[in-house]
């Protein structure tokens, strides 16, 4: 580690964040473009859930039943109390206890 | 979450949904700090400077895409590998593309020069509460920005602590932290339970999501599900108008 800012690691980084930034505007840019039709108002309205569940499930059924466990564990959380502080810290912390008691995943 | 089909008011800007806006990305502040932390402990372990974290968590700005990208990371930086790394991270945040295009509803009557950089801030959590608000009728854009830029910063220094205790954090599975935004996540799902019929995009994502996952490498799982969950739900006719069994909070 010689230098403070390497120029390769720059570069790497320069073109990831335009991928990213390009991704976080296109979706608003192209939407002006776009009439909003109800047909097009049920999608919008559906993508909350659907990236939710396209992102999270994968994952949990990757993870293993430790995993998939916590997270029932916060949306159990969730459905009595409705405070997604409480869930985030149930789903750690069920992960945290199962894994010091030894279970895989 | 889900919106109703109700004409919602036009954005605009006050002091007064800032903190609320803070509030409601506040559950997620201990899950971001942790999760930061993590993301420095692994660029310790593969080498990179401090300074040079600190512009990655600037830049990029993207948690789960900079996690799949370290995690990666090469030994030299070729041409070939930069491209690699920055088709990766499309993959994992061209999930933002849909965040921000479910927001145009909302901002579009602002000015561009106003818009366009509250974009810059789309996230996973500050996207999530900022559509919850807009579901309940909320309109004002400080809300959204005033919980974007909390939670800017708090990402923003969270590698710091992460990268200088590396040793220490060397299995960040130990204290969950891999959970952070998966539970998260779910406790999102549920306030947006509308019934089964509004649920059926979500099924339509999951199952393709699983598919992709297991058919293609790479992350590209996210943005098949989420497209199938949204065109699915354009395929389905109106349904009948009655009266809603439930109303949500």
């Amino acid at each position: 580690m010689t230098e403070f800012l390497r120029s390769d690691v720059m570069i790497a980084f320069a073109v990831m964040t335009a991928v990213t930034v390009a991704s976080r505007l296109g979706g608003y840019w192209l939407m002006g473009y776009v009439n909003v039709t109800p047909r097009v108002r049920r999608m919008l309205d559906a993508l909350p859930g659907s990236i939710i569940v396209a992102a999270a499930l994968p994952v949990a059924v990757n993870g293993g039943p430790v995993v998939v466990f916590a997270i029932l564990a916060a949306m159990a959380v969730t459905i009595i109390r409705r405070n997604d502080f409480i869930a985030v810290i149930t789903g750690m912390a069920v992960a945290a206890a199962a894994r010091a008691l030894g279970f895989g995943g | 979450m889900h919106s109703s089909h109700i004409p919602k008011a036009p954005a605009y800007w006050s002091k007064a949904a800032i903190v609320p806006g803070i509030i409601a990305i506040g559950p997620m502040l201990p899950g971001t700090l942790a999760f930061g932390m993590a993301f420095g402990a692994l660029c310790a372990q593969k080498n990179l400077t401090l300074a040079e974290v600190e512009v990655m968590m600037a830049t990029v700005y993207g948690g789960l895409s900079q996690f799949v990208a370290v995690q990666s990371w090469p030994d030299v930086l070729t041409p070939g590998a930069i491209a690699t790394l920055a088709l990766l991270t499309l993959t994992v945040n061209i999930r933002f593309f849909l965040m921000s295009a479910t927001l145009r509803p909302w901002f579009g009557t602002l000015p561009a020069w106003q818009a366009y950089p509250s974009m810059l801030l789309v996230t996973d959590g500050g996207w999530l509460a900022a559509m919850r608000y807009r579901d309940h009728g909320g309109a004002d854009a400080s809300f959204y920005l005033g919980g974007g830029i909390v939670l800017y910063f708090t990402w923003l220094f969270s590698a710091i602590p992460g990268f200088l205790l590396a040793e220490q954090l060397t299995d960040p599975r130990k204290y969950g932290v891999d959970l952070v935004m998966p539970a998260f996540y779910a406790a999102m799902l549920v306030p947006a339970w509308k019934g089964p019929r509004r649920a059926i995009p979500w099924v339509v994502s999951g199952v393709v999501a699983l598919a992709v996952h297991w058919l293609v490498p790479g992350w590209w799982f996210i943005i098949a599900g989420a497209l199938s969950g949204a065109i699915s739900a354009g395929l389905m006719d109106e349904p009948e108008p009655q009266h809603p069994a439930g109303v949500s909070v």
